[in-house]
């Protein structure tokens, strides 16, 4: 692009930070909310480690247990379900902005979009929940 | 409250220096002054080499969009006495290059914005002598929000993708385009899908979301490129599943 001056060829070009995250909380807590997506991927990764032990049957299982009552794992996990929350409340926070929906000719108020969000999710916790509880009964 | 304020203020003079420096001023502060009538009484009174733009004065132009205190503000809407008891630190718009002092060259921001053609496109032409293109409220409504831009440029300031990405399209234009492409009267929507839907289009968004939060006139770019996102992606499964396309 041909510059319009002489002085034009003198911008001031601001180079950005490598730590440009650093510089505003909303900054910090979009870098935490993108890097949350890897605790995701390792729950799923522990997930279909624990159906490996389950087929592999009782005492790949048990070891399955152990190894995941270590010190290590356990904190991991705890580590994983802090960023696993954070991520669920983010995306909830976001889904409104991204998200019209229609009852008739009239937009659903953003909050009750969240709200159905919440819901959905008491409700699919609430069911899980059933099914273990009945499981072990 | 206190009656003067200092209002620290960067200076680029590209004949002079290479680096942007800081000038400091002492100005009134009586409770109805703008960062902007800060800055005039500076240029009139204290120091005529400062340059900035500005025009109307009541947040509908645009031009006077400045970095106060770490913060994309309009200077004619960001009161000084929320800064009492100071300093005030007023630096340009971040994420473009300077020309001089608080001027920035907004140049990259017009090329974009003219590429999603933000305005109405018609395959036919109606005479005039023929009806109207009739709209109800209802209609208006869809996209009234992302009419309201003025152009600011505050969410390219504010948006590190912009910052790290200078081919990103920027929530400005999407906005824009989305103004366009969700009116009644407009055809013009499988143009700019092919302009959106690049990959410094609205794929080059991650959804940090501050460009809804500096807008003075409550856009929401952000949801604009969400949504937009979605229709992107429905698009381009039509196309690849119906025979002759979307449109």
């Amino acid at each position: 692009m041909k510059a319009h001056s002489e002085y034009h060829q003198r911008w001031l070009r601001r180079p950005v930070s490598t730590y440009w995250w650093l510089e505003k909380p909303a900054y910090f807590a979009f870098i935490l909310r993108e890097s949350s997506c890897m605790f995701v991927g390792w729950f799923v990764i522990y997930l279909l480690l624990l159906v490996r032990a389950v087929l592999d049957g009782e005492v790949s299982y048990r070891q399955y247990l152990e190894w995941s009552a270590t010190p290590g794992i356990l904190f991991l996990n705890i580590v994983t379900l802090a960023f696993v929350l954070y991520h669920a409340v983010t995306f909830f926070q976001a889904a409104p902005q991204a998200l019209v929906v229609r009852a008739g000719r009239k937009r659903v108020p953003p909050r009750l979009v969240l709200a159905g969000h919440y819901v959905a999710w008491i409700v699919a916790s609430g069911l899980i929940g059933w099914v273990l509880l009945a499981g072990r009964a | 409250m206190p009656d003067r304020i200092r209002l620290q203020v960067a200076r680029y003079r590209p004949e002079q220096e290479s680096e942007a420096t800081f000038d400091e001023y002492e100005v009134p502060c009586p409770k109805e002054w703008v960062v902007l009538d800060g800055l005039n009484h500076v240029k009139d009174q204290l120091d005529g080499t400062l340059s900035f733009r500005w025009s109307c004065r009541m947040g509908i132009c645009g031009s006077c969009g400045m970095t106060v205190n770490g913060e994309p503000k309009l200077t004619c809407a960001t009161f000084l006495s929320e800064y009492a008891p100071g300093p005030v630190r007023v630096e340009p718009l971040r994420n473009f290059p300077v020309i001089r002092d608080l001027i920035v060259d907004i140049g990259d921001f017009m090329r974009k914005l003219v590429r999603v053609q933000p305005w109405i496109v018609r395959q036919t032409e109606r005479s005039p002598t023929q009806d109207a293109y009739r709209q109800t409220p209802d209609e208006m409504d869809e996209y009234k929000q992302f009419s309201m831009c003025i152009n600011c440029m505050l969410c390219y300031a504010a948006c590190p993708i912009y910052a790290l990405d200078p081919k990103f399209i920027g929530p400005a234009a999407i906005a824009l385009a989305q103004r366009y492409n969700l009116d009644s009267r407009d055809q013009g929507a499988p143009a700019r899908l092919k302009v959106l839907s690049e990959h410094a289009g609205i794929w080059g968004c991650t959804f940090v979301g501050e460009c809804t939060k500096v807008c003075p006139k409550h856009v929401d770019p952000a949801g604009a490129i969400q949504r937009y996102k979605l229709t992107a992606a429905v698009e381009s499964i039509k196309s690849f599943v119906l025979p002759r396309g979307a449109s």
